[in-house]
């Protein structure tokens, strides 16, 4: 018994009302109000890791009421790892400075630090919620407010969060589907409780359909090609700091909760070998790197170009489920980890570019790299990490990924990897040519000529992102014999 | 063989990174920037030379960082091979930075600061490749090193460089793409990366298996090493400065992709397995091919750059055809021809570099009477080419000898065929231009005038060095012996 699992949710969930609150007298303290709840809320997720690590598992049960009758909060190997990534992310988003994170000022009558904080804590409570309805009520939470500060970004956003709230409501109306049909076959929706149920039903109808329908609507969460329409469109258009809270960490929490099925709400062998659900995660997935890098390639505007390469990179996790063994599921779970950092310092750099030039598209960039060095550094340690450069830490993910697909004997798979650090070769390539190789005789264009380092603000989130890359590139056998073994031995 | 615990191979590694962060401060004049550069490489050679007695004395240092992967580390050990590598690397690393800031200066190139970094960036991956204990060490710093040499190849930054740029990334990242897979078959076969004399991949492990390996591994190191059809990156990549062709395209790069493949084919496959599979008769017959190919597109070429370009692709080949050749004598004479063929091609390449800055002149067609306005380039150029052509008393003579012996030791007769056939091609295409610097006559040269001490001076020693290891290959720093002792240790003694 221990309260940790809760103490990360509360500061969030109350200070997404303070930092509003506060908003309304003060606005600026808004600002400060959200950063105070964060770090809060990062000190219990610490402390959480590291007690996980020491005692093992560590159960809440919420108002005292024992499960299967309360809701109950458990944080294990897993959503310990997960609470942390979101919560440090979700840090870097608040501490980001909003005109160039948010493309606005705080304004009055708009809570963007509560939305902001909302989302992060409906991220949380999926992770260590051990209830299945409850998860239900979070992933509306964290929907809702993503939806509400999308249509930050503009007209076209406006649009864009429509189409993703029609098709998001959709993706939670299927698990919600999904989790009934668990509640009629066993009548419990603790999931501890429901895993103890489950095995003499696997054979019902019911139980069939509701996988089919947690894992669709799951699949639309996370974009798994093909329900992955929702996504350029929404991240492209999105303000640079929700493109990165929504790219790093907000569709990862929906490849958690197939990983939460796969592992302890079903035994594997049900997904595995009784249902073919992570074959067909697999092969999707391994379609959709193809997909996302070649649409990648195709992009102009730098935004969107990272959107469609989220799409390739969230199928790098779908592929690490598809293989359904140890090795293929660290380097799914793994790239989780290393996706929240370079995908989120990659967001943040088209914001700093953005809100110091103005400039969104990639031609233009030529010879930023003169302007702003420390910054454009930062962007390429980023994109070496995407194309799975060593030491930074895209590569360790490629290379667990690559041994799952080795010990699977699953020939497609390793190709499938291998081809698609060649094409994020080619489209983050193509921007640090343009960057950086451009005689000093070659004129620049006014944008790029005014152009100066951004304030210390905006650059240090980055640089500590980018060192971030480097250094869990270096520790990352630690990451994974101390927290990620434990998980997939569950396998 | 013993390994005792030494700090000395990071410090190698770090020394020039350590230089990386002193050359980008900003605002500093260009003759204290350019100190760190000569500091480092002092230092750099300096600690490798200081490890040589004892690795000379079977006693290796080695030193473990931290756990990269389960079960795996990135450590370093200098063995015998690692050292001969490292060795001409930092040797030759000194006297290009005192030719780069002659050749910088003199053209003057921009972005200098970009251009020093980078290059240490290079030494220090290149240390690591040399130094690395297992696959996966080396394969960090091989990508390191790819990566690093990027923005020399784009230093001019012309709509040429830049496509040239492209065209490296497109075949070296292939290659380690490829890399990476090997890597992985490797430790999913023998469940282990560590680099052992004789190979670490287990007897029962399928033929096929290691055929697929065998070809990963060409297919990994075949683009650094620059085996044909997999070479026509190097060319290309020759709009570089001529400091980036003569340290890079000359010894650490392309020398990084023949390393790799002796330490993939004596260090992980083992000989004895290569040779059951068939795959090495393969791999021979790929490098002769190469060298008989390469060496008669030399001799069409026009620009100096190009054909020292072609030359270094055939004289790669020659080093991995004795290592794939798998007896004793081919092992020792292609460890030979890595350093002798190193120092001797970079003293072409500050021969082209000098003539470059001095005349502006690119191509042999207009080099008619140089010697006269140059004579000692041209006359360490003249030397330099006759131990190419594999004549005594230069030191391509010593490794082509053990080259010849290696392939007479295995039986074949078409592979003695291809190294003198490569010779007399060798002279034809150096000679050519020896022949019109010194006896051809036109009115563009006439008075002395050699290039800046900083560029003739290097080049000049690298010629004498050439020298020494042609008449004293067993002298400091006992080249000959290192090699010998990698092909006994690989080997076992014998052949196959």
């Amino acid at each position: 018994m221990s309260s940790l699992s809760i103490l990360t949710l509360a500061p969030l969930l109350l200070f997404a009302f303070i930092a509003t609150l506060v908003g309304i007298w003060r606005l600026k303290w808004a600002y400060f109000t959200a950063i105070i709840g964060v770090v809060l809320s990062l000190i219990a997720a610490s402390t959480g890791l590291f007690r996980v690590l020491k005692e093992g598992e560590l159960r809440h049960f919420l108002g005292g009421w024992p499960p299967p009758f309360g809701i109950e909060y458990v944080l294990d190997h897993l959503s310990a790892f997960m609470v942390i990534i979101i919560v440090f992310i979700g840090l870097i988003a608040v501490v980001y400075p909003p005109e160039a994170g948010l493309y606005q000022t705080p304004r009055k009558g708009v809570p963007m630090y509560g939305l902001l904080m909302l989302l992060i804590a409906g991220l949380v409570g999926v992770v260590i919620t051990g209830d299945l309805f409850n998860l239900f009520v979070f992933l509306e939470i964290y929907s809702l407010a993503s939806y509400a500060l999308i249509t930050l970004g503009g007209d076209r956003a406006v649009v864009a969060s429509f189409r993703y709230l029609v098709l998001g409501t959709i993706a939670g109306s299927f698990y919600l589907l999904g989790v009934g049909f668990i509640y009629f076959s066993t009548g419990t929706l603790n999931m501890a409780d429901a895993a103890r149920l489950l095995p003499p039903l696997y054979g019902s109808p019911a139980i069939m359909a509701a996988v089919a329908l947690i894992v669709i609507g799951m699949g639309i969460k996370m974009a798994l090609f093909p329900l992955h329409v929702w996504l350029p469109d929404a991240h492209s258009y999105a303000p640079p700091v929700v493109a990165a809270v929504l790219a790093a960490i907000q569709i990862e929490v929906a490849a958690y909760v197939i990983i939460r099925m796969l592992l302890t709400v079903f035994q594997p062998q049900y997904f595995i070998e009784v249902l073919p659900v992570t074959t067909i995660i697999g092969w999707v997935a391994a379609v959709g790197i193809i997909f996302g890098s070649v649409m990648a390639i195709a992009q102009k505007e730098f935004k969107r170009m990272l959107a469609y390469s989220t799409v390739a990179q969230v199928s790098y996790i779908g592929l690490g489920i598809g293989l359904a063994n140890p090795l293929g599921l660290i380097g799914g779970l793994l790239h989780i980890l290393n996706h929240a950092f370079m995908k989120s310092s990659l967001f943040l750099v088209a914001g700093g570019i953005k809100y110091q030039t103005g400039l969104h598209e990639i031609p233009q960039f030529a010879g930023l790299g003169r302007k702003m060095p420390l910054m454009m550094t930062a962007f390429t340690v980023a994109a070496l990490s995407m194309v799975g450069i060593p030491p930074t830490c895209g590569f360790f993910s490629k290379w667990y990924l690559i041994l799952g697909g080795l010990e699977a004997n699953n020939w497609v798979f390793v190709a499938v990897i291998l081809a698609s650090s060649l094409l994020n070769a080619v489209y983050f390539f193509r921007v640090i040519e343009k960057i950086f190789a451009v005689k000093p005789s070659n004129e620049l264009s006014a944008e790029v000529e005014r152009a100066k380092e951004p304030s210390a603000r905006i650059l240090v989130p980055i640089l500590i992102l980018a060192a971030g890359i480097i250094v869990l590139g270096f520790i990352n056998a630690v990451i994974v014999t101390q927290v990620l073994k434990p998980v997939v031995a569950l396998l | 063989m013993e390994t005792y615990f030494s700090i000395k191979p990071l410090l190698a590694v770090l020394v020039s990174l350590i230089a990386v962060v002193l050359i980008v401060i900003p605002n500093q004049r260009p003759n204290v920037r350019e100190s760190w550069t000569i500091m480092a490489a002092i230092a750099k050679c300096a600690i490798v030379l200081s490890m040589l007695p004892s690795v000379l004395q079977g006693n290796y240092p080695a030193i473990t960082l931290l756990t990269i992967s389960p079960g795996i580390s990135l450590a370093l050990k200098v063995d015998s091979l690692g050292i001969l590598f490292a060795l001409s690397a930092s040797v030759l690393w000194i006297l290009t930075s005192f030719f780069s800031i002659g050749y910088v200066r003199g053209v003057p190139e921009h972005k200098q600061t970009r251009y020093f970094a980078s290059f240490a960036v290079c030494l220090s991956a290149t240390m690591g490749i040399a130094f690395a204990a297992n696959l996966l060490t080396l394969v960090i710093f091989y990508e390191i090193l790819t990566i690093a040499t990027y923005p020399l190849v784009i230093h001019k930054e012309t709509p040429e460089a830049i496509s040239a740029g492209r065209k490296y990334l497109v075949y070296l990242l292939t290659g380690g793409t490829f890399l990476l897979f090997a890597l992985a078959l490797t430790y999913q076969l023998s469940g282990s990366v560590d680099f052992r004399a004789g190979g670490i991949i287990p007897e029962q492990v399928s033929k096929s298996s290691v055929i697929l390996l065998s070809i990963l591994f060409l297919l990994s190191f075949g683009f650094k090493s620059a085996i044909m059809p997999l070479h026509s990156w190097l060319p290309t990549a020759m709009v570089a400065p001529t400091p980036v062709s003569a340290l890079l395209h000359a010894v650490a790069v392309v020398k990084a992709g023949v390393f790799g493949f002796a330490r993939a084919i004596g260090f992980i496959i083992g000989p004895q397995l290569l040779h059951d599979s068939g795959a090495s008769g393969y791999l021979a017959g790929l490098t002769a091919a190469t060298i008989i190919i390469a060496s008669l597109i030399a001799l069409r070429q026009d620009n100096l750059k190009m054909r020292l370009a072609y030359s270094t692709v055939g004289h790669l080949s020659y080093i991995v055809l004795g290592i794939t050749m798998l007896s004793a004598s081919g092992w020792t004479g292609g460890l030979l021809h890595m350093v002798n063929h190193a120092v001797m091609k970079i003293t072409l390449f500050f021969c082209a570099g000098a003539i470059y800055v001095r005349t502006n002149c690119k191509n042999v067609s207009e080099m008619n009477g140089i010697g006269r306005q140059m004579p000692i380039t041209m006359g360490a150029f003249a030397l330099v080419s006759i131990g190419l052509a594999g004549m005594p008393p230069v030191n391509g003579f010593i490794s082509k000898w053990y080259l010849v012996q290696g392939a007479l030791d295995v039986g074949q007769m078409a592979l003695v065929a291809t190294f003198l056939l490569s010779g007399v091609l060798n002279a034809g295409y150096f000679f050519s231009i020896v022949v019109r610097a010194f006896f051809f006559r036109s009115d563009k040269f006439t008075k002395f005038g050699e290039a800046s001490p900083l560029m003739v001076i290097p080049l000049v020693l690298t010629a004498i060095f050439a020298l020494w290891l042609g008449i004293f290959p067993n002298q400091f720093p006992n080249l000959f012996q290192l090699a010998a002792r990698v092909a006994s240790n690989v080997l076992g003694g014998g052949g196959l």
